[in-house]
């Protein structure tokens, strides 16, 4: 596809589509076409970047257990309520 | 796309036949890897540590309990992730009074439009200035914010990494939902973590470090 082939698309267009941009949940055309727009818009760079950001973020509260550690003593209430449990079943 | 690990499904079909057989002392180490996917799952739900462990340790008693009931065709830890999200929303059910707040009440709906606050650029990114305490609470207070339906696909998808289908069937919404859901989701957390929202990224270096992560 050359440059010039490639159809304009609104800012608009490329919020709404751009989760899908991020997994990836996108066809090659759509995408050509938002890479195209986003080269030339400071706002749609800046809310792909923020957005990407954000979910690294979220992803490193994973690896490093910032958010949704299992509160202290979490299995070992468990472990004894699954065993007083399955001695009734 | 999560990869299919075909051993760990192997041997986990072979636990639930044991215990459907009477072997029940296997179930915690048939579930212990997903603990965590299961309080999260609550806590997406329910927004505070405690209802989220009560409700996640319910859903596993409950997982036990039917586990007679689950399907080879399922995926075992979609079907816990199921059980957990039943179980919170029974609990904001019987106690609806104040269990998570909305900064923006009327502007949530899934189907207007939402379009981002148009900040200074965020090109760069502060997490390795920042302390991590201070990283957690960003995040927590940016979490909190949302609305269930938001954040129950946000921390499923982006947090515990499930695929969109699996999404989808853990929510028993269709995969366009799914997505909806979570651009705004998405868009919601950045411009509430976008610096200087609250000048809580304003502190440490300013100089900060430009990442495209993806």
């Amino acid at each position: 596809m050359s440059e010039q082939d490639i159809i304009e698309i609104s800012c608009e267009h490329v919020i709404q589509e751009i989760s899908n941009y991020i997994d990836g949940e996108i066809t090659l055309e759509l995408r050509t076409r938002m890479e195209e727009h986003i080269r030339g818009c400071k706002h749609c760079a800046a809310v792909l970047d923020g957005t990407s950001n954000t979910l690294r973020l979220l992803a490193d509260g994973r690896t490093f257990g910032y958010l949704f550690d299992l509160p202290a003593g979490f299995s070992e209430r468990l472990r004894l309520r699954l065993a007083s449990n399955s001695e009734g079943v | 796309m999560p990869t299919t690990a075909t051993v760990p499904n192997q041997r986990e079909a072979g636990l639930i036949a044991r215990i459907k057989a009477g072997e029940h002392d296997l179930f915690f180490e048939l579930i212990q890897p997903y603990q965590r996917t299961v309080y999260a799952a609550a806590f997406s739900v329910l927004g505070n540590p405690s209802d989220a462990e009560d409700a996640a340790q319910e859903a596993f008693l409950k997982a036990l309990t039917h586990l007679g009931q689950f399907r080879a065709e399922a995926k075992f830890s979609t079907w816990l992730v199921q059980i957990a999200l039943n179980e919170a929303r029974l609990r904001i059910r019987k106690d609806r009074k104040g269990l998570y707040s909305s900064i923006d009440e009327g502007g949530q709906d899934e189907d207007g439009e939402y379009f981002p606050i148009d900040y200074a650029d965020w090109r760069e990114i502060p997490s390795e200035t920042l302390q991590r305490k201070e990283l957690k609470q960003a995040l927590e207070r940016a979490m909190a914010a949302l609305k269930p339906i938001y954040r129950e696909v946000l921390v499923l998808r982006d947090i515990e990494h499930l695929s969109i289908a699996e999404t989808a069937a853990a929510l028993d919404i269709t995969e366009a939902s799914v997505k909806t859901r979570l651009l705004r989701a998405r868009l919601m957390m950045r411009d509430a973590l976008a610096p200087g929202f609250d000048g809580s990224w304003s502190v440490g270096s300013p100089t900060y470090k430009k990442v495209r992560p993806f």
